[in-house]
Formats: C-alpha cells, structure tokens, sequence
C-alpha cells in the first residue's frame, strides 16, 4: 500500500513538472509585466498583454495562412494518398515492390532534412513566399500512403467483386467501398498531419518571407525573439495566442488525438 | 482467404496512373533533393558570372578541416545521447503511471501529453525565460537554496544541456502513448499469474512487462533517433545555436549554411552527411528488426 501512495505522489509530482511551464506562461501572460516573476497571490489580472501582443504581430493573419496550408495539405494529401494506397492495396503489376520501398524513403528524409536542394527547386518554379511552396512537399505522403494501404488491404474482396458485377469501375469502388470503410484512418491521419503542419516551423522558415504567406509558427519566432526587446508577459501572451487554437482543439477532443497518435504510430 | 476466389485482375497501366500524381512529388521533392545534395556536393558554389564546376572532394575534405563540423556533429551526439534515453525512460514511467488506478488519472495523462501538441517554437520562448539569469524561474529556485545566478543559455558548457532538458519535456509524453497502448495490449492474466507466484511487482515488471515492451521500446527508440537530427526549431528562439556554436546541431549547421553564409555546395556537403546518417540508421533498423523475427 504505501509503494502505491509512493508512486501516485511521484505521478502527480512529474505531472506538476509538466505542467510547470505551460502554467507559468499563463502567470506572466495574465498578470501585469510587473509580476512576471514575483509570484503573490493577491497580484491584479490583467489582458493588457494580450491586447498588446495583438496590436504588434498580425495574429489574424499568420492564423488565416496556417489555416489555408493546413487543408491544403491535408486536401491534397487524402487524393494523392488514397489513390497510390489503392494502387498498392489491390493491384498486382511489376514493379510494386520496388516503388513501394522507393517511397517509403521520405519516412526516413522528411523534406525539411533536404531544405537545401528543396529550396532550389522551389526556387527553379518560382514559388518561393507562397502558401502552395510550403505545402507542397508534404503533399505526397509516405506515412499516408502507408497508413491507407494497410486499411485498404483489411477490405474483404467480396465487397469489391459485388461492386464490380455490377459493373463499377476501379475509381468508383475506391469512392464508394474504400473510402467509407477507411474512415477512421483518414481521421486519425488528419488529426496527426494536422499537428505536424500546425505546428511545422524549419521549411515554412525557410520558403517564406513576408507576413502574407507566414504561418503562425513562424509568426510567432519572428515576433518572439529576444533582439525584438518586446516584453516577456507580452511574448506570453503571444505565445499562448498561437497554440490557443491547437490546444483547445486537444482539450476537447483529447481521447481523439491521442488515439489518433497511437493508430498512426502502432502499424 | 479462400484459394478457389478469382483475383481481380486490373491492368498494371491502371495501377501506374493511380500512382503517378504521388510520385511525381515525391521524387521532385524527395529523391531529385537526395540525388541532387550528391550531385552539388562534389560541385563548388556558383558565384556571380563563375558558374559551377565540378571539385572532386574537395567540399568534402573541407568540411573534414571544418572545426565547426566537428563540433556540430560531437553537439549532435550529446544532443541524441542526453534525449533518447532520457525520454524513453521517462515516457515509460509516464506509461506505467497512468496505466495504473490512480487519482485524477485523466489530468496526470493530460499534463504528460499536453507538450506533444505545442509547436517546438512556442515551447522554446515559454522555456526562454526559465533560462534567463536571475530573473528566470531556474535561477530564482538556485537563489532560495543561495546559489548566484547563471547564464545558462550564455555559457557553453551548460546550453546543450538545457536544450536538451527541453527537448526531453517535449518529446516524453509522445512516446508515452506508444508504451500506454502497449501495456494495455498485455493480458492481464500473465502479470496475475507472475503474481500467484509470488513475483515482486518489480521482478514482474522487468522479467514480463519489459520484454513484452521490446517492440515498441524498438519503434520509440528509431523515431527518438531521427528525432535528434531532425529537431532544431527551438535553436532559433534560444540560442542561434551559440555561443560559439555551442548548442549548433547539424541541421541547423546546414541552414546557417546556405541561408545565412550562402554557401550551397558546402550546405549540400553537410546535407548529403546527414542523409548517410539517416540512411545507416534504417540499415540498423533494418538488421534489428530481422533479428527479432528471427528469434522467434
């Protein structure tokens, strides 16, 4: 009994630790500049932080292009990756095997580790401090690929031989079979690539430039760092402004993530 | 399956065109940069009216005299040694803590996981400020036990260390879901019956649960290691990879060296490295994995 009391005080301890930071970012952001750093209970609330971090950084519009890349590349991504999944779940033809292993590369090089020559190429069709540049590489995805191939494969045929007696081509079995029956899978997979391009900063960085394509997270580099001098309770306030929309997100639809973090991860 | 089932036959042209819109991006996008870092690896840089020519190895034996190189790789080792144990460690901790009757489970899980969802950046400038001397959280909890302040960020011996304490924060509760789905897949019947026979929950757990875990030990750790190359958002809020390249990690190396120094043919250089890494790193996998199926 007193191991398991041990262990439940260790649980809530890390948990604390945790959740330290998160905590004091909400201190500083709600209180005074003042009282960033002195801790008394009795310390006034305040939103000024918050109104100043909206005049100085165009939030609004950084929000306005993660949104717009965020179902760009999820748009994208669900065509071309339930196209290819199908083409390697049901069809047999020569070759499969070694295109299927050639994709499976950009599971290990994720386009940020080649930023250099992505760049160039970006460059080459003059897209560079566009929305569609920083999508585009992610748009064909291995992971996706792989995620839906594995759900196609668990189809039963009887279900496509009945949609083919009666005479259904391969592109309406894949609409009307395929895609119903993956539902939780496209599901797990937009919460997990909706996550990861939210939250992307390196190659967004990198492609663009001006506050018109800039999405929030390098929004937020931009206006948070140190030589800007603007004040830590205003960086706070910023900073809980950009993961607001994410974090909210999480906290209502928590058992969804999580186990969308688990479908994509356990293959 | 049945073995008298026909097996639709679709014509192989049909598979290539369902194929082919995902292909052209991936090789524009990931085999042409591979192929493409080789290729300008052995090139120089092209300036003004010089246009590119071919040098052999010579950005190659470069970057061997490079010191900076050197270090950033050492950076990168520390980096990947400082997280990946300590994270899984950590996430498995996590995993067993919340897979047990416990008060406010739901919370204790929701503080865990809650790091996963923040963007690095964001994480970076909460965590700046823990960093700052005498003002920072860190150095006002050293001044109640009468230690001085610190510029941690600022000295090279401790900066990798806080990145790293960070990076750990961030990446612990992600793993810790793997191990949680993993332990909740053991029956309970095999920990019930270590327990009829009267195994400690210690000798339980090490001789029952963990090497039942091996496979997603397996899994977290390959993702752990990619990771460490792969991370290096909160370099540009916290320290620009200072002082003096202190907490500079390769792939930040490689942006500082085409976006800030302009130098392409040595950023390809550095680029095609880490390709080789990643690459080993999947060969590792690769053999790691064969010899578990072996094993059964």
């Amino acid at each position: 009994m007193k191991t398991r009391s041990l262990e439940t005080a260790a649980a809530w301890v890390l948990a604390l630790l945790w959740i330290l930071p998160l905590a004091y970012a909400l201190w500083a952001a709600i209180h005074p500049p003042a009282y960033a750093t002195r801790f008394e209970l009795g310390a006034p609330l305040s939103l000024e932080n918050f109104r100043r971090a909206w005049e100085i950084a165009p939030f609004p519009r950084y929000f306005l292009n993660t949104v717009m890349l965020v179902t760009m590349v999820l748009a994208g991504q669900f065509l071309l990756c339930t196209l290819a999944a199908y083409a390697f779940a049901r069809y047999a033809f020569p070759g499969r095997d070694v295109a299927f292993a050639l994709i499976m590369v950009q599971i290990l090089i994720m386009p940020e580790v080649l930023l250099v020559e992505n760049y160039m190429t970006i460059a080459r069709i003059g897209l560079v401090d566009t929305v569609p540049a920083i999508a585009l590489p992610y748009v064909a995805s291995a992971f996706g690929i792989f995620l839906l191939r594995q759900t196609f494969k668990q189809v039963p045929r009887e279900l496509e031989e009945a949609a083919l007696v009666e005479g259904a081509g391969p592109l309406t079995i894949l609409w009307r079979v395929y895609v119903p029956l993956a539902r939780p899978t496209y599901l797990a997979y937009a919460l997990v690539s909706i996550s990861y391009h939210w939250n992307n900063f390196l190659w967004p960085l990198v492609i663009t430039s001006s506050v018109e394509t800039r999405p929030i997270t390098v929004g937020l580099g931009v206006f948070a760092a140190p030589e800007t001098g603007v004040n830590w309770a205003v960086i706070s306030a910023g900073t809980l402004i950009s993961v607001a929309p994410l974090l909210i997100a999480f906290l209502l639809f928590q058992r969804q993530f999580v186990q969308s973090f688990m479908r994509a991860g356990i293959r | 399956m049945p073995a008298h089932r026909r097996v639709t036959v679709h014509p192989p042209v049909q598979a290539w065109l369902l194929l082919l819109p995902a292909l052209v991006l991936l090789v524009a996008f990931t085999h042409w940069p591979i192929v493409a870092s080789l290729w300008d690896s052995v090139h120089s840089t092209p300036r003004g009216m010089r246009p590119k020519a071919f040098v052999g190895l010579d950005n190659y034996a470069f970057m061997i005299d490079d010191p900076v190189f050197w270090q950033v790789m050492w950076n990168n080792l520390l980096f990947a040694l400082g997280t990946i144990p300590a994270s899984i460690a950590l996430a498995l901790l996590m995993a067993v803590f919340v897979n047990e009757r416990l008060p406010a489970r739901g919370a204790v899980r929701l503080a865990y996981f809650t790091p996963t969802v923040l963007p690095m950046v964001a994480v970076a400038s909460i965590w700046l400020f823990f960093f700052t001397p005498q003002l920072g959280l860190l150095d006002q909890v050293r001044a109640a036990f009468g230690a001085g302040p610190h510029n941690w960020l600022g000295d090279p011996s401790t900066v990798l260390w806080c990145i790293v304490v960070m990076t750990v924060w961030k990446e612990a509760g992600f793993f810790m879901i793997f191990y949680l789905a993993a332990l909740q897949a053991i029956p309970p019947n095999l920990t019930e019956a270590a327990a009829v026979e009267g195994a400690s929950r210690w000798y339980t757990f090490r001789r029952v649960v963990l090497p039942l875990l091996m496979p997603t030990t397996l899994f977290v750790l390959i993702n752990a290691t990619i990771n460490s190359f792969k991370l290096v958002d909160q370099l540009f809020i916290l320290t620009k990879g200072g002082p003096d390249n202190a907490s500079s990690l390769l792939l930040y190396y490689i942006y500082e060296t085409a976006f800030a120094f302009n130098d392409w043919a040595y950023a390809a250089t550095l680029t095609a490295v880490l390709i080789c890494l990643l690459g080993g790193l999947a060969l590792i996998q690769f053999v790691l994995i064969e010899r578990r199926v072996h094993y059964r």
